[in-house]
């Protein structure tokens, strides 16, 4: 893994200087002082923040992620051409991606933060979790990103399996759970829902961001039972750490493919 | 250096035979090489060799496999069966045998927003090598000053120059050309074909695709010819237009291919 950092440091200045990087930085700054305009406190303004975070982020990441690596596959190939083993490469390329868009999320949200609470203000955990979250998600995402696109060689595809992934993660699963509560009410689903939302990098982030407010005792029994759970060293370790398998996991498959892959 | 006239004469060889590898000195040596796409037969059987200091060119139509010949020489395309050796080197999972490769693909594609000084000085560093570069091309084509231009803004036949500039720059061993003078003027191409022919007498192999006969007359000593990822002549380019009676090499490959299909 040598020459990860050697790619990473040109990917990192060709990321930067796109002008959709700029605009995706624009959008959170824009929305979070406008928010903040409006409404006042720092944890109202999280709150807000929160579902539009954990649609927009996956969204843009899985969009992003697998639009780059189609772009960049003629690069690719005059770069696996030189003296670099793939694992650097691929490594490289992921970093060069994630991180500009894990930097800009969090510096659009987070200056308006620095400039209108000062830092204090309330919901600085809150503030806190938001950040984690969205730079989790951006990289579960990308991740999930560059798995789609060293799986699909035709672009087309790829992009609608890249849409696919985001649909099923960010409202499919939500409907099917919700189905899936409401005609079996009668049974105790607090586990069994528990399992579920862990499953789902979206779901985990949602209900970790919910748990930060007082508004999770309006989840009923079941907010109690994820209140206790996530409340927990334990339940926020596991929570954490399937957080970043979504991570992890995509890439190292993706990774295990783009090393087999004929160019 | 000799001419082409006065090379040793490699004895003709039948279609489909493989050829044996003869005791000049080999950078490549390829043996038995197989590669299916999906169930389609890209590479069946392929042994050849390229000379040391020889320009060989790879032909044949469409489909033929010779981009998959170049890219498993590159790393790029796994063989299903099948050994390559790259100057010594088997070529396997290990990649650093590719220091001494300098390839320029069809087309060249940079990222859109690094200036093509960004572009070269990634690749010095990709490449760690503190030897002296040949930067011979790049006051050839005049391209020092579109340098600091991001590649987003350089022209198609400008990005064509700069991919030439970098399978130079390094002084390889061998040199891997994929139609290296298409979508560039004919000053261009001039200077490209001048520039091969120099680093052939000063000891560099070369390997190249084309669909141009008369730059493969111009340039190549050796020709190989594939059709339905089978070798069907490889040897001295003479030799083929003296086989197949025809004066004209792109007559001689016409007749090649239409043998080839019967």
């Amino acid at each position: 893994m040598k020459s990860t950092g050697k790619i990473l440091r040109y990917q990192l200045r060709d990321v930067i200087r796109g002008r959709w990087i700029l605009v995706y930085t624009l959008v959170f700054l824009l929305m979070t002082d406008v928010l903040f305009r409006f409404g006042g406190s720092g944890e109202r303004v999280v709150l807000s923040l929160m579902n539009v975070v954990l649609l927009l982020v996956p969204l843009v990441s899985i969009i992003f992620g697998t639009m780059y690596l189609y772009h960049a596959r003629e690069f690719i190939v005059l770069l696996l051409a030189q003296p670099v083993d793939r694992t650097s490469l691929f490594l490289g390329l992921y970093g060069g991606m994630a991180i500009p868009l894990a930097g800009s999320y969090a510096v659009g949200v987070g200056l308006p933060f620095l400039w209108h609470a000062g830092g204090g203000g309330g919901g600085g955990s809150a503030l806190g979790v938001l950040l984690l979250t969205g730079v989790l998600l951006t990289c579960a995402f990308t991740a999930l990103a560059f798995l789609v696109a060293v799986l699909f060689e035709d672009r087309a595809k790829g992009f609608g399996a890249a849409v696919l992934v985001w649909l099923l993660a960010a409202v499919v699963y939500d409907g099917v759970i919700l189905i899936v509560v409401t005609s079996l009410w009668r049974y105790p689903l607090e586990r069994p829902l528990l399992v579920l939302t862990m499953l789902n990098p979206i779901d985990l982030g949602r209900v970790f961001l919910l748990l930060q407010f007082d508004i999770a005792a309006l989840m009923g029994y079941t907010g109690a039972v994820f209140s206790r759970f996530f409340g927990s060293a334990v339940g926020k370790g596991l929570a954490l750490t399937v957080l970043v398998a979504w991570s992890v996991v995509p890439l190292l498959v993706g990774l295990r493919r783009f090393r087999m892959k004929d160019f | 250096m000799t001419s082409p006239e006065r090379l040793p004469v490699v004895p003709p060889v039948a279609p489909t035979t493989p050829r044996l590898v003869t005791s000049t000195a080999a950078i490549v040596e390829v043996t038995d090489l197989g590669k299916s796409f999906g169930g389609l037969m890209a590479l069946d059987g392929v042994s050849t060799s390229f000379g040391v200091a020889r320009i060989t060119a790879v032909v044949g139509p469409n489909a033929a496999g010779k981009s998959t010949l170049i890219k498993t020489i590159l790393g790029l395309v796994r063989p299903d069966r099948g050994r390559i050796i790259v100057n010594g080197h088997v070529v396997t999972q290990d990649w650093d045998y590719r220091r001494g490769i300098g390839y320029m693909p069809q087309a060249g594609h940079f990222p859109e927003n690094l200036t093509g000084r960004e572009v070269l000085s990634m690749l010095k560093h990709l490449r760690g090598s503190s030897a002296e570069l040949d930067e011979e091309l790049l006051d050839a084509f005049a391209l020092r000053p579109e340098l600091g231009k991001q590649v987003r803004t350089l022209s198609g036949g400008t990005r064509q120059k700069l991919n030439a500039v970098i399978a130079f720059l390094f002084r390889p061993a061998l040199l891997i050309l994929d139609e290296p003078t298409a979508g560039l003027d004919p000053v261009a191409s001039g200077i490209i074909k001048d520039k091969i022919l120099r680093c052939r007498e000063s000891g560099t192999s070369v390997v190249l695709t084309s669909h141009i006969m008369s730059e493969i007359e111009e340039l190549a000593d050796s020709v190989v010819f594939l059709l339905e990822g089978r070798i069907q002549f490889d040897g001295p380019r003479l030799e083929l237009q003296r086989l197949t009676g025809h004066q004209s090499l792109e007559r001689a490959i016409a007749a090649l291919m239409q043998g080839g299909a019967s």
